[in-house]
């Protein structure tokens, strides 16, 4: 008896680990030890052009990372920060009417809001592209109306990137916001409505407040890839509008310096997480019930 | 309109229904409701209401799920539009005001508290809309939360709360705006039982405390009856009956209500014929005395009398007593009384409370008894189309 209760408690403190195993398994194998490869790298330097790093506590690829690059850094965060402003505003309504107006049609809505997912991310940056074309409707209407002179186009400037970069990451930033606005009990507006309030201040004291969980999760789901994207910068861009991700992707695959361009990662890493942490600091969103 | 009829014979129903008084308002009413209906869609959620609540009053709606009395509420509260007719708040017509603009507040049936408030926040939420100077506000919310018993808990949110204190956070954040009436919505629905008890004696003491006008929408016929000054029966989008207490109990004037409010003797008769200022009832091929009430001879009618008026005789009543035969088909003891589950011989079920003291023989299921009561106790109410309402009405 005693010894099955002991047997018992035994396996039931094991349990949580042999839950976790496979998943700190594969992080470990795919995640931490790639990272601690790359941290490696990053301190390394080549003897040659032609020969493989050595691991040297290079903190040179440091000081070049740091100084060489402030202005793809800048643009970069610049971006990602535009690009999620612009995607709050298209998805907060959107998300605001399919939550609270969707009725029976709230699934096929939200279908929709996933539907361009179905496509490939490139295949849909290279149809932003053509969408944005100096062939295209668009520009030939903004064109039209005066906006656009003869000869200016939207593509190569930084409002194609922030565009596409808002395009591509919408989806993250409308369902999270979702989330959080259908799980809100309609009865704290009819309360707030109740006590004195107007429709736009309950929205204000009631509504908006309680949907900040989901305005905090999207924005970093659209800011963080955002900033280190490099497809939007690379398709609709020009050199005047490169991002980090360009640069390490360069220093990775063209250039082939691998230290510098694992410098560069980890900086760019240091700097999101620097980032992440003020932002919940000033959502405070644990605080939220 | 079988509602007006009948609310119109009870004391208060004259003085506040009547439809000459209406258009003066001359009476103290805060709140009219004057012949509102609401339809959504082919549906008619509430038919013809017409009422007044007086200031001060305690007023209940009380019915079963459906029957209108939460639209009738929200009407009130001015989240939902009448379809026609007018609502009137202290003589205004506010039939097309939205909530904001009125000076009611209600208490949500699972309280709505603002989950990212604390306590002292959710209180003085609907001051800090309105124009209330800072120190008023201090003033009033930290008085309320002493008249709800919260004062030590201004600053925890209300998932830190149990379900007695966040009905009292929700109390106190309506309450503390001094509304024309305070609209409650089954706000002890979600209580436990003992807790709902405790919870209406509190309610009870607060409304006396404050002096505000409370409408309160409840199906439970019990909580009703305890707290309320005057209730609304409703059924089916229709005010059935209006009265104090003591009088939907003792004297409903449907069957719907008799069944409703307490348990119910429900006898098929037909009035025969009168005797000085009694009705002759014929009942199978029994005649009882009854009470007049007005209906006429003839008439198709039911037989009310109340488990705990009736008792039981083995052998036939003398003259000036009303009984039916019955056998008995089950007794339980419940303590103070024992209850007789009995069969008319046309198989209506019956039931008689039997109290200490009575000097019956020891009775079995199966003995022939008679149901007695005085012919005071019985009283006629006209056969209503729908035959008697279903047992577990009746056992309500």
């Amino acid at each position: 008896m005693i010894q099955r209760d002991d047997q018992g408690r035994k396996r039931a403190r094991a349990a949580p680990w042999l839950l976790l195993g496979p998943g700190m398994l594969f992080l470990f194998l795919f995640f931490f030890f790639p990272l601690y490869t790359l941290l490696e790298m990053s301190l390394s330097a080549s003897p040659s052009r032609f020969a493989s790093p050595v691991f040297t506590w290079e903190w040179a690829n440091y000081s070049e990372a740091l100084t060489q690059y402030g202005e793809q850094f800048s643009r970069s965060f610049l971006y990602a920060t535009l690009a999620t402003l612009a995607a709050l505003a298209i998805a907060y309504p959107l998300a605001y009417v399919i939550a609270f107006r969707g009725g029976r049609y709230k699934n096929v809505l939200l279908g929709m809001v996933i539907v361009p997912f179905f496509t490939n991310f490139l295949i849909r940056t290279l149809a932003w592209k053509t969408i944005v074309g100096d062939q295209g409707m668009v520009v030939d209407m903004l064109r039209t109306v005066g906006i656009l002179g003869e000869h200016e186009s939207l593509l190569r400037r930084p409002i194609a990137v922030i565009g596409g970069l808002t395009y591509n990451f919408l989806p993250f930033m409308v369902l999270p916001i979702y989330v959080s606005l259908e799980k809100i009990d309609t009865r704290l507006v009819d309360a707030a409505r109740d006590l004195y309030s107007t429709t736009w201040r309950a929205f204000r004291k009631i509504v908006f407040p309680l949907s900040l969980p989901g305005v905090f999760a999207g924005s970093l789901l659209v800011f963080i890839p955002a900033a280190g994207d490099f497809v939007n910068a690379y398709y609709l861009g020009s050199t005047k509008t490169t991002m980090i991700g360009n640069v390490v992707q360069n220093q990775f695959l063209v250039q082939v310096d691998y230290p510098v361009a694992a410098a560069l990662s980890f900086v760019f890493m240091a700097i999101v997480m620097v980032i992440v942490a003020v932002y919940s600091k000033l959502l405070g969103t644990e605080d939220i019930a | 309109m079988e509602g007006e009829a009948y609310v119109r014979d009870t004391e208060q129903g004259e003085r506040s229904l009547l439809p000459e008084l209406d258009s003066e308002g001359a009476i103290d009413a805060v709140i009219s409701i004057d012949h509102v209906t609401k339809r959504f869609g082919e549906f008619v959620a509430v038919d013809d209401a017409n009422f007044h609540i007086s200031r001060g009053e305690f007023f209940s709606m009380l019915g079963p799920s459906g029957c209108g009395k939460t639209t009738t509420l929200r009407m009130i509260a001015g989240f939902e539009q009448p379809s026609s007719g007018e609502i009137r708040l202290d003589g205004k017509d506010v039939s097309r005001v939205p909530p904001y603009k009125r000076h009611v507040n209600t208490v949500f049936q699972q309280y709505a508290l603002f989950p990212h408030m604390n306590v002292w926040d959710n209180v003085a939420f609907g001051l800090r809309a309105t124009k209330v100077s800072k120190p008023e506000i201090v003033r009033r919310v930290t008085e309320l939360l002493a008249v709800v018993h919260l004062a030590d808990f201004a600053t925890r949110r209300p998932g830190q709360l149990s379900g007695g204190q966040q009905q009292r956070v929700a109390l106190a954040r309506a309450l503390v705006n001094y509304p024309s009436a305070l609209l409650l919505d089954e706000p002890l629905g979600a209580l436990d039982l003992k807790l709902r008890q405790a919870m209406q004696l509190e309610l009870k003491r607060i409304q006396r405390e404050v002096g505000i006008t409370f409408v309160f929408v409840t199906h439970d016929q019990e909580e009703a009856l305890t707290m309320s000054d005057r209730i609304a029966v409703m059924n089916e989008g229709r005010v059935v009956q209006i009265g104090t207490p003591q009088e939907i109990y003792e004297e409903p004037t449907s069957e719907f209500v008799a069944g409703f409010i307490g348990m119910a003797n429900l006898l098929a008769a037909r009035c025969e014929g009168s005797d000085g200022e009694f009705r002759i009832a014929r009942i199978g091929d029994q005649a009882v005395k009854v009470a007049s009430n007005g209906l006429a001879i003839g008439d198709e009618v039911t037989l009310m009398v109340r488990p705990e008026r009736a008792h039981l005789r083995t052998s036939a009543p003398p003259m000036d007593l009303a009984g039916v035969s019955a056998e008995v088909v089950d007794l339980v003891f419940q303590g103070p009384i024992v209850r007789f589950d009995l069969r008319s011989p046309d198989g209506t079920p019956l039931v008689a409370h039997v109290g200490p003291g009575s000097d019956l023989p020891l009775l079995r299921p199966g003995d022939q008894v008679w149901m007695c009561w005085e012919p005071s106790a019985g009283r006629l109410l006209p056969r209503s189309t729908q035959g008697f309402p279903r047992p577990d009405v009746l056992e309500y």
